[in-house]
């Protein structure tokens, strides 16, 4: 799955560590070599269980003794229970996925709160390289149109209408820009954004 | 680190006098398992690991029975000795053949101590669980309180799930290798064909056929070739075999024509020369009647929910005995019992046997988890 590790992401990873319960049950999707999850067991006492569908990730997360279940996300999450999860991450894996309407289905299924973040598509860097006529390549876009794994890209304002429409209530929302939180035109100066959402009941 | 051989290694014998109840209600009175230890048992007892043999499986998991003949390999010799995923400088492991096997444990070619004779098709039926307090008394002997791991594939991962359940505090780690929670029906006809193939061998003689000194070789070699179809995949067997020809051309007789039939006699021959039918009956049996969940009403998660052991599962993608699908459902389990648990689905084309074989990823995710293991008990 696609995650990049390193300093791009560690606010991404305090913010989820601060909205993940202490001692909950989490399930990351798309866990990449479990450091997500090591951090939450380390620092909130989780009991957590990654999937991937790499199986270098597997071993890595094998080595270090992170739960971790080889499986296809584009397959759903059948398997796992209704509401077996206090929270359900998708850490930097949504824009990868193929069916993000089935993926966003299931993790409110599995988890009674899910936490998505994904870099923001609106961003004014990668806006500005849209109207130099390249497509963008940043810090959080760290790819070339004909590599990256990035086939749903969108912005904060395109995930929020996603949210109304498909039953998504957004319980919080946090926008970050090297690591820092950003306070106005999210849309436009926000480089990452952090979601929790819950099913609308 | 390089991996070595353990070099040439000998089989031990423990006897035991303490009568065992089975769980058909049958008693053996007194018993003897034979079985091979590599590796030192640390000063604490709690670097030990025992591997469980699946079906045609025996005590001589690793090194070799005789100097310098790789042919004597032991059957999981990839996988266990010096430098290998399971690291015999590491661990102390044990292999042992089951009761009822044809290896050296007792047995049906055993003596029956009522009748002075063979015990052939009265040796009693064994389920899994037998298996595993016969394992346990053997590792109250060896002076093992507790399994680092207890691994197996297929019945032998079967078997990891039991100790699990049956002596959940004498089990740290459960490693289970292309295996099922139960047989599926379509399982059990491949095995009932198979029994059926032996049991019509008129060299058979209701299972006595050592007094009559015969072997009914034509219903075991049957049943192997049977089995062996469903131990490979359609892809390598096309890829193996394909359309190929023994000879040049057709010769429209019923003599070995395709390569594909060539193998599987010469397989079906090999293993009739050596195995046991009385044995190969026991053992398809113990597969069929394998299902822990009925302990709590077909609820696998209940009972998976007394184990306290980390679980490693493993599946191949082209393994359609045991498939993906039925180690997720162990797994499926596991989670909702909320117990630790890692599954890798290997991608390999090589079928059911392909957890007898060497591939870089498989091994890799055996090394890493081992290497837990090594650290937990160091």
């Amino acid at each position: 799955m696609n995650r990049a590790a390193g300093q791009r992401q560690r606010a991404d990873l305090d913010a989820i560590v601060r909205w993940v319960g202490e001692g909950s049950r989490v399930l990351d999707l798309g866990c990449g070599d479990g450091h997500l999850l090591a951090a939450l067991q380390r620092r909130k006492r989780v009991e957590g269980y990654g999937v991937d569908f790499d199986i270098e990730s597997v071993t890595q997360c094998v080595a270090v003794g992170i739960n971790v279940i080889q499986s296809d996300l584009e397959r759903g999450l059948s398997g796992f229970g209704d509401q077996a999860f206090d929270h359900v991450i998708l850490s930097h894996t949504l824009q990868a996925m193929h069916n993000t309407e089935h993926i966003v289905r299931e993790m409110l299924r599995v988890g009674r709160q899910g936490i998505v973040s994904f870099p923001n598509f609106g961003y004014w860097r990668h806006r500005w390289q849209v109207l130099r006529g390249r497509m963008p390549v940043s810090e959080d876009l760290p790819y070339q149109w004909f590599d990256t794994p990035n086939i749903h890209l969108c912005t904060l304002r395109d995930f929020e209408l996603f949210c109304g429409q498909h039953g998504v209530h957004v319980l919080e929302r946090l926008v970050l820009t090297d690591n820092q939180p950003v306070n106005s035109l999210h849309n436009l100066l926000g480089a990452t954004a952090l979601y929790r959402i819950e099913a609308l009941r | 680190m390089t991996a070595r051989s353990l070099g040439v290694v000998t089989p031990q014998t423990a006897h035991f006098d303490e009568p065992l109840t089975l769980r058909s209600g049958a008693i053996l009175e007194r018993y003897d398992l034979v079985y091979e230890t590599y590796g030192t048992l640390n000063a604490e007892g709690s670097n030990a690991i025992l591997i469980c043999h699946a079906l045609s499986g025996n005590h001589h998991v690793a090194g070799l029975s005789v100097a310098d003949d790789p042919k004597t390999a032991g059957w999981w010799d990839n996988m266990v000795g010096p430098g290998k995923p399971i690291d015999t400088d590491r661990f102390f492991v044990v292999g042992l053949n089951n009761l009822g096997g044809c290896h050296g444990s007792t047995g049906p070619q055993s003596l029956n101590p009522k009748t002075g004779k063979p015990w052939g098709a009265d040796f009693p039926l064994v389920a899994v669980i037998d298996w595993v307090h016969a394992q346990a008394r053997l590792a109250d002997r060896l002076g093992v309180k507790v399994w680092a791991a207890v691994v197996g594939g297929s019945l032998g991962g079967m078997q990891a799930m039991r100790w699990s359940i049956t002596y959940p505090k004498r089990v740290r780690n459960a490693v289970v290798v292309a295996a099922a929670p139960y047989l599926t029906a379509q399982n059990i006809a491949f095995n009932d064909v198979a029994r059926q193939a032996i049991l019509t061998d008129p060299d058979f003689h209701g299972g006595h056929f050592y007094e009559h000194g015969v072997v009914p070789a034509r219903g075991l070699r049957l049943a192997r070739m049977l089995g062996h179809i469903t131990y490979l995949s359609d892809d390598v067997m096309a890829e193996k075999f394909g359309r190929m020809l023994r000879g040049d051309d057709l010769k429209f007789g019923f003599d070995v024509e395709f390569e594909i039939e060539s193998y599987l006699r010469y397989q079906g021959d090999k293993f009739a020369g050596y195995f046991d039918a009385n044995t190969y009956l026991i053992m398809t049996k113990a597969l069929d009647y394998f299902d822990p969940a009925r302990e709590a009403g077909g609820d696998l998660a209940a009972v998976l929910a007394r184990a306290t052991a980390r679980f490693l599962v493993i599946s191949f993608t082209s393994d359609w005995r045991f498939s993906p699908g039925r180690s997720r459902e162990i797994v499926d389990a596991l989670l909702a019992a909320r117990r630790p648990v890692a599954y890798a689905e290997i991608d390999s084309p090589n079928g059911h046997d392909a957890f007898l074989m060497t591939d870089a990823h498989y091994h890799n995710v055996m090394r890493a988890y081992f290497e837990r293991v090594a650290a937990e008990a160091a």
